[in-house]
């Protein structure tokens, strides 16, 4: 049954690699469901979501509103006023009523951006041709997670993803690797852009002039760049390694407001910052002067066996089963070994890989995915924030907002929550409520799952009393909620 | 999506947008000859300042180390030693009256100083990372289970390692309204009969939202003002008053005939690497939604706060001295906090190794002297009757070195 078996292939590569099929893709794949894939391997990288600004634009906006709620502080001190305390991360007012605090407003305005770049990225979730090329993208932003959890990171998350992920993922992992560490949204988020070298001469000339903090080490980013982003946490780093590592990271930050007016770049390297001597880290030393010396980490660190283990590990749980067969991640392995780690060819060798091709779906998906796969099997794309942030939210995903520097859990149990079900369920109807009045479910199956449609799940369709139950059960179904 | 009333929808919104989350375990059981006993776990993620929480002001080496951050005479004084961050005045008063009490020096039996092996030993129970793939509240219900009718119900949109194991639970969390008598949810669980994954969830999904709209039903909610009447009051403001509703309504659970009897709940956002703050700032906000959250159980139980223990917990503490960024990098013990109406009279729990330079451990972190499981082993005995065999054998393997702490209920 050759035939049957590239039917069965064709709707594995559109909903298990990508993410999901749109009407008529599931017969677009089919000559080649291989070929499907490979073809998205690109080594320019992959798209970025339309109408993102750089990174650094996002800054200046930010710095400006920091600025302003400094002046607006002063003004209010001088005034005799109480000084005014600056809402949470997470403040905002309710949706249409009228700002009367500037602050507040410019706040909101930061916040719709970071809105609207998520809006951009789900629309082309929603709408690429190239749905392996967009989840192995999405699978690299998790894995250098940046969390809009703070207002400063949430600015620059959708810059991250299209300067320092996309353009690098079917690239060099140590380019990639690079790229990520040293974004300004990375040195916020874990806290290095404050880092100081503590024997550095800011550091002395701050004693001197005894501040009442002195400036010092903050050891975040080094300690999950070796945990989460290269050799793991069984990687054999010790805690002096993460010390080291942080001292050598030192000098790596964000202008400050006069810095910005004088350079553009987003990121600098301020030597004065930066602790000297030489260092040590995983028992090889690193005699390197400033910003030279955490690339040469760096550098050592992405052609660590460790590491290929690790990410190999993960992209194999991301992809293929949470719990993958050595046979699998031993091909990837050998893939990233035997090219110096060239993600382009670890890729080609996932999809080679007979392992990510058992019939059986494996993979439950999360919510994002589960939103997107519903709007491209009805040919659609989001309506508004509006629409998908609460259910987002609800299932444990809020929009660019991973708990963590862990990223997203990976595993089915994190996601298949009794609660998680019954919110998928009021979503599924409301979602088909809107959409399927006038199409025929039974079509829509067809197009969706193509051969991994089960006689059941086509059949309680088919039995359905009104078009928006039949579509709701179809994407409660178990194999639209798997992959 | 049907539209949530607007109680449980500023519950569910004020509490999203505050990092907050709930979960609580569970099991149906009936009403009748029901054990009063509960037990309720927060974990606080991120691993949280001991320090902060319980500044030890009366250390000599404490100011020194905690520079800017140390806490001064606004902290609430507990006993010579020891205070109270000036967020937590609901567990002060409750320290005042015998019902909270510190363990100041706790540690899982993980160094790693890594969130997420030190979060996996904590959940499970292991005596080291990985070293069970279930949680070990989970198997405590299980062998629970076996004697008498055990209740519990995790509430939150994701499944934390604490809950998950061989004993079903379902999940719950504010928001949602479902109509049990549709077709939709009829049909489904006839599409998933053969499903191990989805089947069941479905179905105690679906059993809990009839609990749950009981328990919900009066419940008194001020929500509404408080999401942009006039005069909106400030965020944080807003964030401890939906932090006191999701204490008061899994207290409302709690008390229903066949609600649960343990459950746990857990708050994010701890780790703080830079400008923690002290009396004021980033931590304590968050000390004040734990505060607000243990208070509204406290308020919403109501006689029932007799019977009951709350465990407060985090996978570890941070280092003693503050960093260069005004905050603390990640360190080893850290501060535990027990509440109940029952607890037994005492001062502090374990004993404190002081933070003399010689104490530190690795010349850096508060030294841990009570291992998290004696505490642990401890509670389940004295407030859930959990035999001496099975803790050992059962809730946790290998932890023979960590005797079950007695006196404590």
């Amino acid at each position: 049954m050759a035939l049957a078996n590239s039917d069965l292939n064709a709707a594995l590569a559109v909903t298990r690699f990508g993410l999901g099929a749109r009407p008529g893709e599931i017969a677009q794949a089919a000559q080649d469901p291989r070929g499907w894939l490979t073809a998205q391997i690109q080594p320019r990288g992959v798209a970025s979501p339309d109408g993102v600004p750089p990174a650094g634009q996002r800054l200046a906006e930010l710095r400006d509103y920091q600025m302003s709620v400094r002046e607006m502080r002063q003004d209010r001190r001088q005034d005799g006023q109480a000084p005014a305390t600056p809402p949470g991360p997470d403040a905002g007012a309710p949706p249409g009523r009228p700002e009367r605090d500037p602050v507040t407003f410019a706040r909101r305005l930061l916040r719709e951006e970071t809105g609207g770049d998520f809006m951009a990225r789900l629309r082309l979730a929603c709408a690429t041709p190239d749905s392996f090329a967009e989840r192995w993208a999405l699978f690299f932003a998790n894995h250098f997670t940046v969390s809009a959890t703070k207002l400063a990171t949430a600015t620059v998350v959708g810059p991250f993803e299209s300067e320092a992920i996309r353009p690098h993922v079917f690239g060099r992992f140590g380019d990639l690797l690079d790229a990520a560490e040293s974004h300004p949204a990375m040195l916020l988020y874990l806290d290095q852009a404050q880092s100081i070298g503590p024997d550095s001469p800011l550091a002395r000339r701050a004693a001197f002039a005894a501040r009442k903090r002195s400036p010092g080490l903050n050891e975040n980013l080094a300690r999950e760049i070796l945990e989460l982003h290269t050799v793991g946490v069984n990687g054999g780093y010790s805690q002096a390694d993460v010390t080291e590592f942080a001292r050598a990271l030192t000098g790596i930050s964000l202008p400050g407001p006069r810095e910005a007016q004088i350079a553009a770049q987003p990121v600098v390297f301020r030597p004065m910052a930066h602790e000297p001597g030489a260092r040590t880290i995983l028992g090889v030393r690193y005699g390197q002067e400033g910003r030279a010396q955490a690339q040469a980490v760096l550098r050592d660190l992405a052609a660590k066996p460790a590491t290929a283990r690790f990410v190999c590990g993960k992209i194999a749980r991301h992809f293929v089963v949470d719990d993958p067969p050595p046979a699998l991640t031993g091909r990837l392995e050998a893939a990233w070994t035997r090219s110096g780690g060239d993600l382009a060819q670890v890729a080609q060798a996932l999809v080679t890989a007979p392992e990510a091709w058992s019939p059986q779906p494996a993979k439950f998906k999360t919510p994002y995915e589960f939103i997107v796969s519903c709007h491209r099997a009805v040919g659609a794309g989001p309506t508004g924030l509006d629409k998908v942030a609460p259910i987002l939210t609800a299932l444990g995903q809020r929009p660019f907002s991973a708990p963590s520097p862990k990223g997203w859990p990976e595993d089915a149990e994190a996601w298949a929550a009794p609660d998680a079900i019954v919110k998928r369920m009021q979503y599924a109807q409301a979602f088909a409520a809107v959409v399927a009045r006038s199409r025929d479910p039974s079509a829509i199956a067809a197009e969706a799952l193509g051969a991994r449609l089960t006689p059941a799940t086509a059949t309680a369709v088919a039995r359905a009393e009104t078009r928006p139950e039949g579509l709701a059960l179809l994407l409660m179904s178990p194999e639209f909620q798997r992959r | 999506m049907t539209a949530p009333l607007p109680s449980r929808r500023g519950v569910l919104a004020l509490g999203a947008a505050f990092g907050l989350s709930l979960q609580m375990l569970a099991r149906p059981a009936a009403a009748a000859g029901r054990d009063q006993r509960k037990l309720v776990v927060v974990i606080c993620r991120g691993g949280m300042d001991g320090l902060t929480l319980a500044p030890p002001v009366g250390d000599p080496d404490y100011a020194g180390l905690r520079g800017a951050i140390a806490l001064g005479p606004e902290a609430l004084k507990l006993d010579a030693t020891f205070a109270l961050n000036p967020a937590l005045a609901s567990v002060h008063a409750l320290a005042l009256a015998g019902q909270a009490r510190i363990a100041p020096a706790i540690a899982t039996p993980d160094r790693a100083r890594s969130h997420f092996e030190a979060q996996d030993v904590l959940e499970s129970g292991a005596a080291a990372v990985y070293g069970a793939p279930s949680g070990w509240l989970n198997r405590a219900v299980q062998t629970l289970g076996a004697q008498r009718k055990v209740a519990a119900l995790s509430v939150g949109p994701t499944a934390p390692l604490l809950l998950r194991g061989p004993a079903p639970y379902a999940s719950w969390s504010p928001g949602r309204v479902v109509d049990a008598s549709a077709r939709l949810p009829t049909l489904l669980q006839d599409l998933y009969k053969t499903d191990p994954l989805l089947g069941p969830a479905l179905a105690r999904g679906l059993a809990t939202e009839t609990m749950a709209q009981e328990a919900m039903t009066g419940i008194a909610t001020p929500t509404t003002a408080a999401m942009g009447g006039e005069a909106a009051p400030r965020p944080q403001a807003q964030g401890r008053e939906a932090a006191r509703q999701l204490g008061q309504t899994l207290a409302g659970f709690m008390r229903e005939a066949g609600g649960p009897n343990i459950a746990a709940l857990s708050l994010d956002g701890f780790d703080t690497h830079a400008n923690e703050g002290a009396a004021q700032g980033q931590l304590a906000t968050r000390l004040g939604y734990l505060d607000a959250v243990l208070d509204g159980l406290h308020a919403g139980l109501g006689p029932d706060w007799k019977d009951t223990v709350v465990l407060v917990a985090t996978e570890f503490g941070r280092t003693a001295r503050v960093n260069g960024t005004g905050g603390t990098d990640h360190g080893t013990a850290s501060t535990a906090l027990l509440l109940g109406g029952g607890l037994k009279p005492g001062g502090i729990i374990g004993d404190w190794p002081t933070l003399k330079a010689s104490a530190l451990f690795e010349n850096r972190d508060v030294a841990p002297t009570l291992d998290m499981r004696s505490l642990f082993k401890g509670v389940l005995a004295e407030q859930m009757g959990v035999a001496r065999a099975d803790l050992e054998r059962a809730v946790f393997p290998g932890s023979a070195q960590a005797p079950p702490l007695t006196g404590l209920v």
